[in-house]
C-alpha cells in the first residue's frame, strides 16, 4: 500500500511542479528552507564556539568572521538584512547532526570538504571560502623549526571529531614516528592543555593555529611550523535535498568573491550600477534577471555587497586586520596569484 | 486465572501506547533518514577506523576496526569506573565512620569534606583537578629536581605518572602459588568454622590467611624459579625543552584527574550512606552485644555491620551506577572513554549517529544493569535469612 502511496505522491508532486513553472516565485515554493527562512524572518546559521577571524562572538554577543559573513550574505540576499541571522555555536562533534536534523540551515563553521562527508551523511558542500591546510604549532624554546625534527614519543594536542585526527595519524605513520594523541572535545581545552605544557605540539588547520595563538598566555612564545600536511578546503555546508537553497548559499558566497574580482566594494556598489562592464552591472542588479532563478528580487547581490562587502573586505576586516593571517596566501584571487576562482554570474 | 475486563483494558492501552510511541519514532526516523539520503546499518563496525587513541588497554591503532575502537573506549570506561568505585568505597567508609567519631576535629573535618565536595558540580571538579594538576606539575625534565619523584623510579609530571614496569619470568608459577594460597585459606576457614561449632574454640583464621597469602608466593620466588625485575622510566630528550620518560608504564594525567575527581565526589555520597546505615542500627543491639562479652571489634564486625550493610547497600548501588555514568564526562578532559572515542570521534568520522548513539546507550544500560545485578545478589546474600 505504501508503494502506491509513494507513486501517488510523486505524481501529485509532478503535477504541482508543472503548475508552478508558470508562476514567478516557483523557486520559493520549491525550496522548503527558503520558504521557512522567509517565514521565520531570520537565517539559522551554525558556527564555531569561538574561532577568531572565522566565527567569534564579542562580549556583546555580536558575531564576526569570514564564516559569519557567509551567513550574513545569505540573510542580506533572502531577507534584505544582513543582521537577520540566528547563530548557533556548535562543537565539531555536534555540527553535522545539527544540520541534518534541521536545527540549522547553513553550517558555516570552518568545515573541511571531503568526499565521505559530501557523499555519506546527507550533506552538500556549496563551495570554499577558505583554503587551509593542517599544520603544527610548537614552543619557540623547543628549538624545533621543522616537522622533520619530531621524535618518537611526541605528544600532540588536538580536537576530536575533525579531519585533524586522521591527517595526524597519516602524517606520523608515514614518517614512522610514534606519538601520543591527546584529543579534547572543545578547542578551549586544547589550547589550555597545550599552553600548560601537556603536549609538545598542537595540531589543527593552520588558520586555526594562527587564530588560537592569539588566545595563548604569551603568543610570541609559539610558532607555527612551515610544513602543511593536508589539504583543508573549508566551506559552508547545507542539507542535501534542497537544490534551490544550495544554489542561494553557493551564489551568495560566489557573489562576494566575484565582486572583489571586479573591484565592487560596499562603498562603491551603488555607483557601479552605471558601469560600462555588463558583468559588473549584472552583479549589482542593473542588468539581467539573475535573482529570479532563486525566487529573489534583482537586488539580492547588490545587498550582499553593500551590507557585507566583497570577499577581500571580509578577509581584511576579520583575518588580516586582526593580525591572524595578514598574508592571504592561496586565498588571493586567481588574477593576483591565489586560487580563488568562481564561475561567472551570468 | 480469572481476568476481568477492567483489569486487562488499562494494561492493553498502556502497551498499545508504548508500542505506538516507539513505532512513531522509528518510522519518523526512517522517513527522515531516507529523505536526507542517510543509510542505516552497522556494517561500518568492521571498517578501518584510521584514528589513533591516546591510551588503551588492548592493542589498538588506526589500522584496527571501529569495533576495536569501541572495545578500547568500553575498557577505558570500565577501568576508570572500577578504580573509581574501589577508591570511593574505601574513602566513603572511612569518612562515613569518621562522621560518627566522638573526636570533634575528625568529625567536623569529615562533615566539611562531605558538604564541600558533594555540593560542587562534578564537571567543575574534573576541570579543577585536571587543569590544577597541569599547572602544578612540573615538565618531565624538572620532575627530579623539584622532588616529584619517589625512590627515583616513580615520576609525576605534567605528561603523566611514570611507574616502573614489571618484567616477569615464569609468571604462571606465581599465579599458581596465589591460587594455591586462596584454596588453602578457604579450606582452613571451613575447618575453623567446624572446630568452633563443635568445640567452641576459635582459630586465628585472619592471621593464618595473611601468612599464607604472603608465604606461598614468596616460596614461588625462592624455589619456583619466578623472577621479577623492573624497567625504570628514563628521561629522554625530544627537543631543546621537550622531554618525556621512556620505558616503564605511564598513566596519563587525564586518567588520574578523572579517577580522583570521580572518587572524591562519589565518596561523599557513600559516606552519607554508611553513616545512615550505622545510625540505623538500634542502640540496644550494641549494648546487648557488649553485655554478652563481645569485644568492641567483634561488636562492629558481628553485630553492627551485618545489620548496617542491609541499609547501606541499596543506596550505595545507586552511587556506583552514578559514578559509572558520570565517567562519561571524561570527554571534557581528553580521557579516551566510550563517549569520547566511540560516540565522539567514531561518530564524527562515520556520521552514523543513530547507530552509534544506540550502541552507546545499550552499552551503558548493560554496564548499569550488571552492577545492579551484582549488588542485588550481594544484598540478598546479607539480607535476614527468614526460615
Amino acid at each position: 500500500m505504501f508503494k502506491y502511496l509513494k507513486q501517488l505522491t510523486s505524481l501529485v508532486a509532478m503535477v504541482a511542479v508543472l503548475f508552478t513553472f508558470t508562476t514567478e516565485s516557483m523557486a520559493a515554493k520549491k525550496s522548503k528552507t527558503l520558504k521557512n527562512t522567509q517565514k521565520k524572518g531570520f537565517v539559522r546559521c551554525g558556527v564555531s564556539q569561538g574561532l577568531p577571524g572565522f566565527s567569534n562572538a564579542d562580549a556583546a554577543g555580536n558575531w564576526t568572521g569570514v564564516d559569519v559573513d557567509v551567513c550574513r550574505a545569505v540573510a542580506a540576499a533572502v531577507l534584505g538584512d544582513a543582521n537577520k541571522v540566528k547563530f548557533t555555536p556548535l562543537s565539531a562533534k555536534e555540527r553535522f547532526t545539527a544540520l541534518t536534523s534541521g536545527e540549522i540551515d547553513i553550517l558555516s563553521r570552518n568545515t573541511t570538504w571531503t568526499l565521505s562527508r559530501d557523499a555519506d551523511i546527507g550533506l552538500t558542500f556549496v563551495g570554499v571560502n577558505f583554503y587551509d591546510g593542517q599544520g603544527f604549532m610548537v614552543r619557540k624554546s623547543s628549538g624545533i623549526t621543522s616537522t622533520s625534527q619530531f621524535k618518537d614519543g611526541i605528544s600532540a594536542c588536538t580536537n576530536i571529531g575533525t579531519t585533524t585526527e586522521l591527517n595526524m595519524r597519516d602524517f606520523f605513520n608515514s614518517k614512522g614516528i610514534s606519538y601520543e594523541p591527546v584529543a579534547f572535545e572543545k578547542a578551549d581545552e586544547v589550547v589550555a592543555a597545550y599552553d600548560a605544557g601537556r603536549c609538545d605540539t598542537y595540531t589543527t588547520d593552520k588558520s586555526g593555529l594562527a587564530a588560537q595563538r592569539t588566545k595563548m598566555k604569551n603568543p610570541d612564545e609559539h610558532i607555527v611550523l612551515p610544513e602543511t600536511i593536508s589539504k583543508e578546503p573549508l566551506g559552508p555546508v547545507v542539507r542535501q535535498g534542497d537544490a534551490v537553497w544550495e544554489d542561494i548559499v553557493r551564489w551568495s558566497l560566489n557573489t562576494m568573491i566575484e565582486a572583489e574580482e571586479y573591484g565592487i566594494t560596499s562603498a562603491n556598489a551603488d555607483m557601479m550600477k552605471t558601469s560600462d562592464n555588463p558583468a559588473i552591472k549584472r552583479l549589482v542588479g542593473a542588468e539581467g534577471e539573475l535573482g529570479a532563478a532563486f525566487g529573489l528580487d534583482n537586488d539580492w547581490s547588490l545587498r550582499i555587497i553593500k551590507q557585507v562587502g566583497n570577499y577581500g573586505e571580509s578577509y581584511k576586516r576579520n583575518i588580516a586586520d586582526t593580525g591572524i593571517l595578514p598574508d592571504r596566501g592561496p586565498n588571493q584571487l586567481w588574477t593576483k596569484g591565489g586560487i580563488l576562482y568562481v564561475p561567472p554570474a551570468r | 486465572m480469572n481476568f476481568k475486563p477492567k483489569d486487562i483494558v488499562p494494561q492493553l492501552i498502556t502497551v498499545l501506547a508504548v508500542v505506538l510511541v516507539f513505532g512513531f519514532f522509528t518510522y519518523n526516523a526512517q522517513i527522515n533518514m531516507e529523505n536526507r539520503g542517510i543509510d542505516f546499518g552497522y556494517g561500518f563496525l568492521s571498517q578501518e577506523s584510521s584514528f589513533d587513541v591516546q591510551f588503551s588497554l588492548i592493542e589498538y591503532d588506526g589500522s584496527h576496526s571501529y569495533f576495536r575502537a569501541y572495545l578500547v573506549g568500553l575498557l577505558n570506561t570500565i577501568l576508570v569506573s572500577v578504580i573509581g568505585i574501589i577508591i570511593a568505597t574505601i574513602l566513603g567508609v572511612i569518612v562515613g565512620i569518621a562522621r560518627l567519631s566522638p573526636n570533634y576535629l575528625i568529625n567536623k573535618f569529615a562533615a566539611f569534606y562531605v558538604e564541600f565536595f558533594r555540593n560542587i558540580p562534578l564537571l567543575l571538579q574534573i576541570f579543577f583537578w585536571y587543569f590544577a594538576a597541569l599547572r602544578a606539575l612540573p615538565l618531565p625534565q624538572y620532575a627530579e629536581s623539584e622532588g616529584y619523584t619517589l625512590f627515583g623510579v616513580f615520576f609525576l609530571t605534567i605528561k603523566g605518572l611514570y611507574v616502573p614496569a614489571f618484567i616477569w619470568e615464569n609468571l604462571d608459577i606465581f599465579f599458581y602459588s596465589i591460587i594455591a594460597a586462596v584454596v588453602a585459606i578457604i579450606v582452613i576457614r571451613i575447618h575453623a568454622r567446624k572446630v568452633q561449632e563443635n568445640q567452641g574454640k576459635q582459630i586465628p583464621v585472619f592471621l593464618i590467611s595473611i601468612g599464607l597469602i604472603f608465604i606461598l608466593p614468596l616460596l614461588s620466588f625462592l624455589i619456583g624459579g619466578v623472577k621479577l625485575s623492573f624497567e625504570v622510566p628514563v628521561l629522554k630528550q625530544l627537543a631543546t625543552t621537550s622531554f618525556i620518560y621512556e620505558g616503564g608504564v605511564s598513566l596519563p594525567p587525564e586518567l588520574i584527574a578523572l579517577t580522583l575527581s570521580l572518587s572524591l565526589y562519589t565518596a561523599t555520597f557513600i559516606a552519607e550512606c554508611v553513616r545512615a546505615g550505622i545510625q540505623g542500627v538500634g542502640k540496644g543491639q550494641k549494648e546487648a552485644a557488649a553485655s554478652i562479652g563481645l569485644t568492641p571489634n567483634q561488636v562492629l564486625k558481628l553485630v553492627i555491620m551485618p545489620q548496617a550493610l542491609r541499609i547501606i547497600i541499596p543506596p550505595t548501588t545507586n552511587q556506583y551506577l552514578n559514578l559509572t555514568k558520570n565517567s562519561s564526562l571524561a570527554a571534557a578532559i581528553a580521557y579516551p572513554d566510550l563517549v569520547l572515542v566511540f560516540a565522539g570521534t567514531a561518530l564524527m568520522q562515520t556520521g552514523k549517529a543513530i547507530e552509534i548513539v544506540s550502541i552507546t546507550m545499550f552499552t551503558y544500560l548493560t554496564l548499569s544493569i550488571s552492577i545492579s545485578i551484582l549488588m542485588n545478589w550481594y544484598n540478598k546474600k546479607i539480607a535476614i535469612q527468614e526460615k
